[in-house]
């Protein structure tokens, strides 16, 4: 399958220079760089739109315009929290005002299939249209559904994103939680520090997958690989092992694994265990301390993965340690808080 | 009637339009200013709140709302305390 | 298409019952599950009915094996699922690759309203215990780990139509040989925040509902969970028990047309049975009985009763919408009315639309009032649409 477009708003400005030029943030905290929303959405829809809605919406109507799709043939989005603000708003306001004189906006904006309903509403879009909700497998669970749509045959092109918002509750609360580190001087000494937490990030990717070549793709998408609470590195490295030889891939074929390390020394064992075994000769790409980290953060792997292969490069802020590498293949390896495992692998086309 | 165009204006984040953009008699639904159902449900809660005057149903709305100046007239003979 | 999906098994819990059994008993009595709510907290305690599930959450903890302070969509859920997988009694269910798919759209909301109220005073205050299952994916995760379901388990949020796209999405997985197994449907808790949130659409009935009535005022939420459970053909043959039927039509359409309305002409009900009769390979007259989605709201049920009018026209099945009983679930609406589906074939039922009185002048049909056995029912058409013009519908078939 073909990645025609991949298109995100994230805490990154560089989009379109891929990665040139990174935002470094200091703190615990990355939040979206958000472009100017009128030039994607109608302005007319943006009136009520919260934050997550607006990012979401350009960040699929930007893929659109990049893959020259008008209608694809489905829609189908990820996101854990969904639509977090408005949930805020209209539960404090309910719980202000003693359930009475509330209006309906915030509520319906708050349900989590907003985005993807949104989408289909500006494009006129009947078509198939879903949202999973899966916690840090929301977005692997709607590619799924995307790949499986594909299979069907009865669709050519399905537009597929991940989003997650972090609010200033929302920050305040996964805090409470332990989330995040208290000693991050900068983001780029995010794996440094060896301590527990790591930074909290959001973003929203979109990609068009389509079942046969467009001409121009960024990459081919070809396998993913989800699973749940693995019992140990061996189920973990059996899990990469089936993925490639899924598709007659040898690991010394993959010219770059981007790993999802988020600088919690705890949920960054598995990684280094990985580099020292499955992953020992293979070049690697680090990219939480650009988006932060979040449930629908593969999201972002995933978009740098076929801007990587789509430019033929790696940009320095996201490698280990030097090296002139022209990716061919690249394999994505990424957990969230050691329960949602998720692989990718893609190619050149 | 300028009071009540402000009112509108924030309870339903019309933030580009200002309070002398929305004419007196222009509709403020459909070819008008193109609200919605929603709105009209926003604008219920709107006159409960500040005017106190609770709308039995939402299809009573569609005749209160049709313009600034319909939406005023009602307030100005259902306000509690005011002479009509 | 490529295999046929079998349904080995289901199980609900709703305002009428506790269990299969309970429910198909309420369904014959036409006893519907509405009423002054018992466990829901709310300031709209004696002005709005409400559809609850008949058992404290202790109770429900105690069936479900699971612990009282996680949150009831939860506890619901498990209820479900457990019974569902009894019922579809599968050996060695842990040889074989196994799923569970299951939606709800309130997650631990519950919960989360408790901790709000003291986090409103004070940052630092609520008991995080409160929110830690808050999201709509904890809810699976929980009754997933409780069921020892591992291989895929995933959560499903499309508003009223969550769970019938669970069902399409697990039948998906099967036939393209990913999984053997899957229980599938969704639940849903009654919280504050539905019911305050409907409330602000104006389109909570403050008296029973009465679906596809002329005078119909708007709906009565309810709560509960329901689930079936989708095996394939080689599962299938291993089975004691004979399956039922097969999930044989599943449409997804959307409406485009408003965030919270339906267009006036039905599109996307439209688009959604239509596409369903086209994947089962089966004509309008073919169905034997339609589970109306039929919120009770006056725009959902002419939407849907137009676009039944332009599908079925001259071949209308008998029809109706079991909200009637169990109020609308939202997000396990979906799963329990499949199970509905499911039993309507098992023994031959069509289900009444209680307190109908006055047909909808606009519609030339109208939905059954009474409860019939003994029906042969081959082909059941079920419609779940919800928010965002997310529609769906799904058709069940006798083998």
């Amino acid at each position: 399958m073909y990645i025609q477009a991949a298109a995100g708003i994230s805490p990154q400005p560089s989009f379109e220079r891929l990665l040139t030029a990174p935002a470094v943030y200091t703190g615990n905290r990355l939040s979206c760089v958000e472009p100017d929303y009128n030039q994607l959405i109608d302005p007319k829809m943006i009136r009520r739109m919260s934050r997550i809605i607006k990012m979401g919406v350009a960040a699929a109507m930007d893929c659109l315009k990049t893959a020259s799709v008008d209608m694809p043939g489905a829609i189908v989005t990820g996101t854990a929290y969904g639509c977090l603000a408005d949930t805020e708003t209209f539960l404090g306001k309910m719980i202000e005002n003693d359930e009475e004189l509330l209006t309906p906006t915030a509520f319906i904006q708050s349900t989590h299939n907003t985005v993807g309903a949104q989408i289909a509403l500006l494009l006129k879009c009947h078509n198939y249209n879903n949202t999973f909700v899966h916690r840090g497998a929301s977005f692997e669970s709607a590619l799924l559904d995307a790949i499986t749509l594909l299979g069907e045959q009865q669709v050519s092109t399905v537009l597929v994103g991940g989003i997650d918002e972090l609010t200033a509750t929302g920050y305040t609360l996964l805090s409470r939680f332990g989330l995040y580190k208290q000693d991050v001087t900068d983001s780029t000494s995010l794996y440094n520090r060896h301590t527990r937490g790591t930074i909290a990030g959001e973003g929203a990717a979109f990609f068009l997958l389509a079942d046969q070549p467009a001409g121009n793709d960024y990459a081919q998408l070809n396998g993913i690989s989800a699973f749940y609470k693995p019992g140990s590195l061996a189920e973990i490295e059996k899990h990469i092992r089936d993925l490639l030889s899924a598709h007659a891939v040898d690991i010394d074929d993959i010219d770059m694994v981007i790993t999802g390390d988020n600088g919690n020394i705890k949920e960054d064992r598995v990684y280094e265990q990985l580099r020292s075994s499955v992953f020992r000769n293979t070049p690697n790409a680090r990219f939480k301390h650009l988006c932060g980290e979040y449930p629908t953060a593969a999201s972002f792997a995933l978009w740098l993965a076929a801007n990587m292969i789509k430019e033929q490069l790696v940009p320095s802020c996201v490698r280990a340690a030097p090296a002139d590498v022209k990716p061919r293949r690249i394999l994505i390896y990424n957990h969230y808080q050691y329960t949602y495992h998720a692989l990718y692998l893609l190619s050149v086309c | 009637m300028a009071d009540l165009k402000q009112q509108i204006i924030a309870q339903l984040s019309l933030k580009d339009l200002k309070p002398e953009d929305i004419g007196d008699d222009q509709p403020l639904f459909v070819e008008g200013l193109g609200l919605d159902s929603i709105d009209a449900l926003e604008l219920i809660v709107l006159l409960q709140q500040v005017y106190k005057i609770k709308l039995a149903n939402a299809e009573e709305g569609q005749h209160v709302f049709r313009s600034v100046r319909t939406m005023a007239q009602y307030i100005m003979e259902h306000q509690p305390g005011t002479a009509s | 298409m490529r295999s046929p999906v079998f349904i080995a098994g289901a199980g609900i819990i709703s305002a009428i019952g506790n269990d299969i059994a309970g429910n198909l008993a309420a369904l014959e009595s036409e006893a519907a599950g509405m009423g002054e709510m018992q466990f829901l907290r709310s300031v709209h305690r004696h002005k709005l009915p409400v559809a609850e599930v008949k058992m404290n959450n202790a109770a429900l903890a105690e069936r479900a094996g699971m612990s009282a302070d996680i949150g009831r969509a939860a506890l619901l859920s498990a209820v479900a699922a457990k019974e569902a997988l009894r019922n579809a009694a599968i050996d060695n269910l842990s040889t074989w690759r196994t799923g569970f798919i299951s939606a709800n759209t309130i997650g631990g909301m519950d919960k989360t309203e408790d901790f709000f109220k003291d986090f409103l005073h004070h940052p630092h205050q609520g008991r995080l215990r409160n929110l830690v299952h808050h999201e709509c994916g904890a809810v699976t995760e929980l009754v997933a780990d409780q069921l020892g379901i591992k291989n895929y388990i995933s959560t499903i949020s499309t508003a009223c139509s969550s769970s019938a796209n669970a069902i399409f999405f697990a039948a998906r997985l099967i036939r393209q040989g990913m999984l053997d197994i899957v229980v599938a449907g969704g639940t849903d808790a009654l919280t504050r925040f539905t019911l305050n949130g409907f409330n602000t659409l104006m389109i909570v009935d403050q008296q029973f509902c009465q679906p596809f009535d002329e005078n119909r005022r708007g709906l009565n939420l309810g709560e509960g969970a329901g689930y079936i459970v989708l095996v394939s053909e080689k599962v299938a043959r291993t089975l004691l028990h004979q399956p039922v039927c097969t999930l044989s039509g599943y449409c997804n359409a959307n409406d485009a047309y408003h965030q919270t309305a339906s267009s006036p002409d039905g599109t996307g009900s439209y688009l959604a049975m239509k596409g369903a009769l086209e994947q089962s390979g089966l004509r309008p007259g073919d169905i034997d009985y339609i589970n109306l989605h039929g919120t009770g709201t006056n725009n959902n049920d002419i939407a849907e009763g137009t676009a039944i009018k332009m599908l079925f026209e001259g071949y209308y099945p008998p029809m109706s919408s079991t909200k009637s009983f169990t109020g609308h679930t939202l997000g396990a609406s979906g799963g329990i009315e499949a199970v509905f589906a499911m039993l309507s074939i098992q023994h031959g039922l069509i289900y009444p639309n209680l307190r109908l009185e006055t047909p909808m002048k606009e519609l030339p049909f109208m939905p059954e009032k009474q409860f019939r056995k003994g029906v042969p029912v081959r082909h059941v058409l079920s419609n779940s649409f919800g928010f965002g013009g997310n529609c769906s519908s799904l058709i069940f078939s006798k083998i």
